[in-house]
């Protein structure tokens, strides 16, 4: 069966040729390739939902990861929020605070969806239940989020790569926040266009950015790493709202991504040997878990 | 094309704390399992690259002996596997290579009984996703993401066409389907990726096919 669409341009010229939105021309797809109906598919999707909403409940209602590294972050956040003094905003602290509910409950092995990865799984939900606080989606269009999101994380990981070991950070939280920054659009009423003008900036914005987990484990900086990604994502969609354009277009922003990525050196790409895992102190937290020193390039 | 559905990207449903790490390598497990065809009685698994300098803190080891005991991505026994593994008598040892392989997250598992024992080479794309790379020492490229087909035979005229034709006699259409052989006149692998879950009548048939000498399945 044919993709209906495989960049990002394509996408949106669908999307304004049939005058529909982008999480619909997703949908149309999936039934398309998966040859199953689209109540079976917004079914799974919203079974996903479920378990993003169970996450974000369990971080926030604080946890420990195994190590000690990570947890309890989310709690500290919520706890700023109700004390009214945020500069920043409460509901970009509520989009934070809950994406890093939910890598938190990732790092203690609970049970998370991965969007498009578990160690960037914290922004598209985080900034979903921020953003359903403001403009009261209904459970189809909080649904439909996913499918947006999916839908741009579709084109990247088809034509550069989605994983921190693959490409870096930016692969990974970067695809996540963009993809995060496109869906908010199309929820808060943004055409097809803006959703890809938010996603270019926010990757924009992500480039370059290593995968340097301490010890190895998806805890430090990863869990911080989605909190800034969420903020990331919230910041573009603003941008792109307001009717700011991206200089580059979308796709030649992925296309970079993805030669960046494939120059990264292997010790920044999740081997855990080089950058913040190489420091005096990520060696000294990684000696004190696993009883031994590890390798550094 | 890599990814061909949503849910790759907006899934899978997994317990964590990596996709690429600790829920593709609990795929690899599984498949591996799969094509063996029953419970293993012992692994020896290979860990290479980002897999083998990072497999402790991600449970990558957890995750494909649970996969082994076919768990799935999110069943929570996976935690506690290595336990499990030990009450099953799944005896399992993990080994971390400094060789490099082409890509930087590949799992080597050779598992087996007493009776017999497969290679089966796999690596985790992102995102949760697998592509089985080898089985036997044959290169091949499947996903593990559609019921497949994995036949040895003899390499000889008309085995694909019996093979082909005993699939079409039960209406199972193939979606994709690949022939590789190690040495021409000796041992050749087809690889059929089929629409349909396939029942173990069918499997049962293709077996008793002249120059047939294993089969074995994936469901989806």
């Amino acid at each position: 069966m044919d993709v209906l669409f495989r960049n990002v341009r394509e996408l949106v010229e669908l999307a304004d040729k049939e005058n529909k939105l982008i999480s619909e021309i997703m949908i149309e797809q999936e039934i398309n390739m998966s040859g199953r109906s689209r109540e079976a598919i917004f079914e799974q999707m919203d079974k996903n939902l479920v378990v993003m909403e169970q996450a974000v409940e369990r971080g926030l209602n604080g946890v420990q990861s195994v190590s000690g590294l990570t947890g309890g972050d989310a709690v500290l956040l919520q706890k700023y929020i109700s004390s009214g003094k945020s500069l920043s905003g409460d509901l970009l602290l509520d989009a934070v605070s809950k994406a890093v509910a939910t890598n938190e409950v990732n790092a203690a092995m609970g049970t998370i969806c991965a969007t498009p990865t578990a160690g960037s799984a914290g922004v598209v939900p985080g900034t979903l239940f921020a953003v359903k606080n403001k403009l009261n989606p209904s459970r189809e269009q909080m649904i439909r989020f996913l499918f947006t999101s999916g839908a741009f994380g579709f084109v990247v990981a088809n034509n550069a790569f989605i994983s921190g070991a693959a490409g870096g950070c930016q692969a990974e939280v970067g695809s996540a926040a963009g993809m995060a920054a496109a869906a908010i659009v199309e929820m808060a009423g943004g055409t097809p266009a803006q959703s890809a003008e938010a996603f270019a900036i926010t990757l924009k914005n992500m480039l370059g950015l290593v995968c340097d987990p301490v010890a190895g484990l998806v805890e430090v900086p990863c869990v911080k790493r989605n909190a800034m990604g969420a903020a990331n994502a919230m910041v573009a969609a603003d941008m792109a709202l307001a009717g700011i354009t991206s200089r580059i277009p979308c796709d030649e922003v992925i296309g970079a991504m993805f030669r960046i990525g494939q120059s990264m050196h292997p010790s920044l790409k999740e081997t855990a040997r080089g950058g913040l895992a190489a420091t005096p102190t990520g060696q000294a937290l990684a000696a004190k878990i696993f009883g031994s020193a590890v390798k550094v390039d | 094309m890599k990814f061909t559905s949503v849910f790759d990207i907006i899934g899978p449903v997994m317990i964590g704390p990596s996709s690429s790490h600790t829920a593709g390598a609990a795929r690899i497990g599984r498949v591996a399992r799969d094509l063996f065809g029953r419970k293993p009685k012992w692994a020896k698994i290979h860990l290479y690259g980002s897999f083998a300098e990072t497999f402790k803190g991600h449970g990558t080891d957890v995750a494909i002996v649970g996969g082994l005991l076919d768990f799935d991505t999110f069943d929570e026994r996976i935690k506690t596997s290595f336990e499990l593994a030990k009450e099953e008598g799944l005896e399992f040892e993990i080994i971390p290579e400094t060789a490099n392989k082409e890509h930087p997250n590949t799992a080597r598992i050779v598992l087996g009984d007493e009776i017999d024992e497969l290679s089966v080479e796999g690596i985790s794309i992102g995102g949760g996703k697998i592509e089985i790379s080898e089985v036997n020492g044959f290169k091949l490229r499947l996903t593990g993401g559609m019921p497949a087909l994995l036949v040895v035979h003899d390499d000889r005229a008309g085995c694909i066409a019996n093979v082909a034709n005993c699939l079409a006699m039960h209406h199972v259409n193939i979606g994709h389907m690949e022939v590789s052989r190690i040495e021409r006149g000796l041992t050749a692998l087809m690889v059929i990726e089929v629409d349909q879950n396939i029942d173990d009548r069918i499997i049962q048939q293709i077996s008793m096919i002249p120059n047939i000498t294993k089969v074995s399945k994936i469901n989806n």
